[in-house]
């Protein structure tokens, strides 16, 4: 049956056009008859076909609301849990930067998520057959995907971090973290803050897209969410615990989820393997490769 | 007339019997190529991260953290101290000893007990300067310990910076007496007498009325043992974060200073002066000029540091020497992820494809479907987690010994706990993942709520960044409790450490821990079995 929808992608059947739906089907048919691909209109429709999928699931909107609100929960917790004044004698070196933004990393769970149903829901009730069938142009149905997976993770999780932020504002002062203690104050307008703030959204972001690239590799949702995990916490957890300062380096700096995260650093930015944004731009590697190879599986594969 | 035979079939009538129903199971598991193919890479994640981890373990960078009296042992310094259980021990504290040969007591008055800290923010090595308490700084009297460097039945009455008088022995041995901090307005009384093997601690507040503390029979106490005064001064845990995590550091170095007077002493001492030192000669301790002993008209000054106590491997500091054998399961973790993939797909896979119905329809008591399928996917979890933990062990174990690192020993029975209760957990986890996956019916709804439940909640403990206190909530109520089972070294109250999940230090007892697990499951497994009875397939 995948070959129903290979023989469709040169000369795409009428029925093709009722596929989509309302004014993205006429404006399409008026514009450009169902033979030729022109960039915007053809880029514009798979957009508006994704979109449509994802929206109208019933699933989307409780996990994007879980996003927020497990992310803000966890900052918080982090926040309120950690107290200057109680760390033992000797003195303790925290980060308020990277506490307030704690949550970032029980959220990544939950877009993980997202973007694998994007993708493995299609395969899992043969809906792919019916999009790539409407859409045969492959590589520009990936692109409408991950861009309409990206977009609301970008917008929620915006919201997310900035929540978060605000309760670290409000509850960090009232645990130590002031200015008498050494601590600046956390200002989504000093430097460190707000790079931290911008790049655990766009972390966010890269995570869905790296989940995007895997789970159109692999199809499987299951599978799919178990690799993209053991990909995230393998590093950290093997680094945790491997004891050559070399191979230590190492591993952080090849670790998505690790080095992704220095964008959060706000102190002891000399003791990391990398500055923040090439750790951020690891992440990018990362998810350019997932990405890539989805889009090369699913170029050549039967659907 | 002709009879007519009704068709029989030849085929043997069976009884639908448990025992078939097993082995359908069975066979689905065994004949889906992914399936097995995940459960080989559950093994092969959790043997070959425990061995990658024990190749990486010592490394020629590897820089010992030099605790000042703290930990022996590390990077290339001396092998670690056992003590007459066998565990590891501290063993390293001033001491101003004479030998008492046979039967005798010691008693002493105390009235002062001061500790310096090291300086707020300073680097690790920093001689203590700043005032403070030090909650498990001790100053007492103490009978057959240490005959230098190997460390000896002993019996010693102290008091304690934070926790009031002591009776402590054997490094592990650890009981309360007299409440309350010590001063020149309320000194305490301290009092061991030897009778043989026994020993009796006694305490007091004005040298009159005494109180028993403790009596300890010490197999193995010579006949002449080294006895006298000791102060010790534990190295303080500083738990600092840092932006890959939270990093324990080895601490900081106290120093405590005592003052003893009325010391009266019955049996054979020799007449002559009184010897000081530290018990392993800290060279650390001594270039900073900790550590001495003055005696003026009858009141007895003694300065230290170091400890006489149960040693906590070095926390996860990078770079430290010192793991233990709980490291090499690391993996378990990942192994993990795969075998509830196919633990989750064992039952979606029937929904997705439609043979539930040929499955119901072939034993229509679903309750036994779910324990027949529950039962093949625990014992396949179950060897998986063996094989791969025992793997880990063994080998990382060897790599580790022929690569010189230093791995804290641990007894069989706790070793044998680690690596069944891994298999146990990995079966459990596998029965609760497949039971969460009959209510939902959907693979990504079971993987998700299995990872929220379970590897997000250790990863954050266990690795990532929360604060000791949500680590450990977080412990105590998910399903993730169970890797408490992999906890290798106690937790010792009279030893101040960073007891966190992320040191390898969990809130419950191990199967308390499994306890949680396991409640957790049979939940799931309840709603399971009642759902696939009442729903339609």
């Amino acid at each position: 049956m995948s070959q129903t929808a290979r023989a469709a992608r040169p000369e795409p059947e009428p029925s093709t056009g009722s596929a989509r739906s309302g004014a993205a089907a006429g404006r399409g048919d008026a514009k450009h008859p169902a033979s030729g691909w022109r960039f915007p209109d053809a880029l514009y429709d798979a957009l508006h076909a994704e979109w449509t999928k994802l929206r109208t699931l019933p699933g989307t909107g409780w996990l994007l609301l879980a996003l927020a609100a497990l992310t803000i929960a966890v900052s918080a917790a982090a926040d309120a849990a950690t107290t200057v004044a109680a760390c033992p004698p000797g003195g303790c070196q925290s980060d308020p930067v990277k506490l307030t933004l704690t949550g970032v990393q029980a959220g990544q769970a939950i877009v993980v998520i997202i973007a694998v149903l994007a993708v493995s829901g299609e395969y899992s009730t043969g809906m792919i057959r019916v999009t790539l069938t409407a859409m045969p142009r492959r590589l520009t149905m990936l692109a409408a995907k991950a861009a309409t997976v990206a977009a609301p993770v970008l917008a929620v999780g915006a919201i997310a971090v900035l929540a978060s932020a605000l309760a670290g504002r409000l509850i960090l002062p009232g645990h130590g973290f002031t200015t008498a203690h050494g601590y600046p104050a956390l200002s989504l307008g000093s430097g460190p803050m707000l790079r931290a703030a911008v790049g655990s959204v766009i972390y966010l972001a890269l995570i869905a897209l790296l989940s995007l690239g895997i789970a159109t590799a692999v199809r499987e949702s299951a599978v799919a969410i178990g690799l993209v995990l053991g990909l995230l916490y393998l590093f950290p957890i093997v680094t945790d615990v491997v004891g050559n300062q070399h191979w230590h380096r190492h591993l952080e700096q090849l670790s998505p989820m690790t080095s992704g995260l220095y964008i959060q650093a706000g102190v002891n930015l000399s003791d990391l393997p990398l500055t923040p944004w090439q750790g951020l731009g690891v992440l990018t590697l990362w998810s350019t490769a997932a990405l890539t190879l989805g889009a090369l599986v699913l170029h050549f594969r039967d659907a | 007339m002709t009879t007519i035979t009704p068709y029989r079939s030849t085929t043997r009538n069976t009884r639908d019997g448990f025992g078939q129903l097993l082995h359908a199971e069975w066979t689905k598991f065994r004949t889906v190529r992914g399936w097995v193919i995940g459960m080989i890479i559950a093994v092969l994640v959790t043997a070959g991260i425990g061995i990658f981890v024990a190749a990486g373990g010592a490394s020629p960078s590897c820089q010992a953290v030099n605790g000042t009296g703290g930990q022996s042992g590390g990077c290339g310094g001396p092998t670690l101290t056992l003590g007459p259980g066998g565990e590891p021990v501290t063993d390293n504290f001033y001491f101003v000893r004479q030998p008492l040969a046979g039967n005798g007591s010691i008693t002493v008055r105390v009235t002062s007990l001061t500790s310096l800290l090291p300086p707020t923010g300073s680097e690790l090595g920093t001689p203590p300067s700043r005032p403070g308490a030090v909650p498990w700084s001790k100053a007492g009297i103490i009978i057959g310990a240490t005959s230098l460097s190997t460390p000896q039945p002993y019996a010693a009455m102290m008091i304690t910076g934070g926790h009031g008088v002591r009776m402590q022995w054997n490094y592990t041995g650890d009981t309360p007496g007299r409440p309350g901090t010590v001063s020149a307005a309320s000194p305490r009384w301290l009092r061991l007498t030897r009778d043989g093997d026994t020993i009796t601690g006694y305490d007091s507040a004005d040298g009159v009325h005494w109180a028993v503390v403790g009596v300890v029979r010490l197999a193995g106490l010579a006949s002449t043992v080294q006895a006298g005064l000791f102060t010790a001064s534990p190295t303080i845990p500083v738990n600092s974060v840092n932006i890959s995590g939270v990093t324990q550091g080895g601490g900081g170095g106290t120093a405590s200073t005592a003052v003893f007077d009325h010391l009266s002493r019955t049996g054979a001492w020799p007449a002559g002066r009184w010897t000081g030192g530290y018990t392993e000669g800290d060279l650390a301790a001594e270039a900073q000029g900790i550590g001495g002993y003055h005696q003026v008209a009858g009141r007895i000054t003694v300065t230290g540091q170091g400890d006489i106590a149960p040693a906590i491997p070095d926390q996860g500091q990078p770079g430290s020497s010192q793991g233990t054998i709980a490291i090499y399961l690391i993996g378990t973790f990942l192994g993990l992820i795969a075998i509830a993939v196919v633990a989750t797909m064992f039952m979606t896979g029937e929904y997705r494809r439609g043979l539930i119905r040929t499955t119901l329809a072939a034993s229509p008591r679903r309750g036994r479907v779910l324990a027949a399928k529950a039962l093949v996917i625990g014992a396949v979890a179950f060897a998986a987690g063996l094989l791969g933990a025992v793997g880990a062990e063994i080998v990382g174990t060897h790599l580790a010994d022929s690569r010189g690192t230093q791995v804290f020993p641990e007894p069989w029975p706790t070793e044998l706990r680690m690596i069944i209760g891994t298999a146990a957990l990995v079966a459990v986890v596998a029965v609760l993942t497949l039971a969460v996956a009959t209510v939902t019916r959907r693979s990504v709804a079971a993987v998700s709520i299995v990872f929220v439940a379970i590897v997000v909640p250790y990863f954050l403990s266990a690795v990532a960044t929360l604060p000791v206190g949500v680590a450990d909530w977080l412990m105590r109520v998910t399903p993730a409790a169970a890797f408490a089972l992999q906890q290798a070294t106690p937790q010792y109250p009279q030893v101040q450490a960073y007891y966190a999940p992320v040191a390898g230090f969990y809130p419950l007892a191990p199967w308390a821990g499994f306890a949680v697990l396991c409640a957790w499951t049979l939940l799931a497994l309840g709603a399971a079995a009642y759902l696939l009875r009442r729903r339609d397939a």
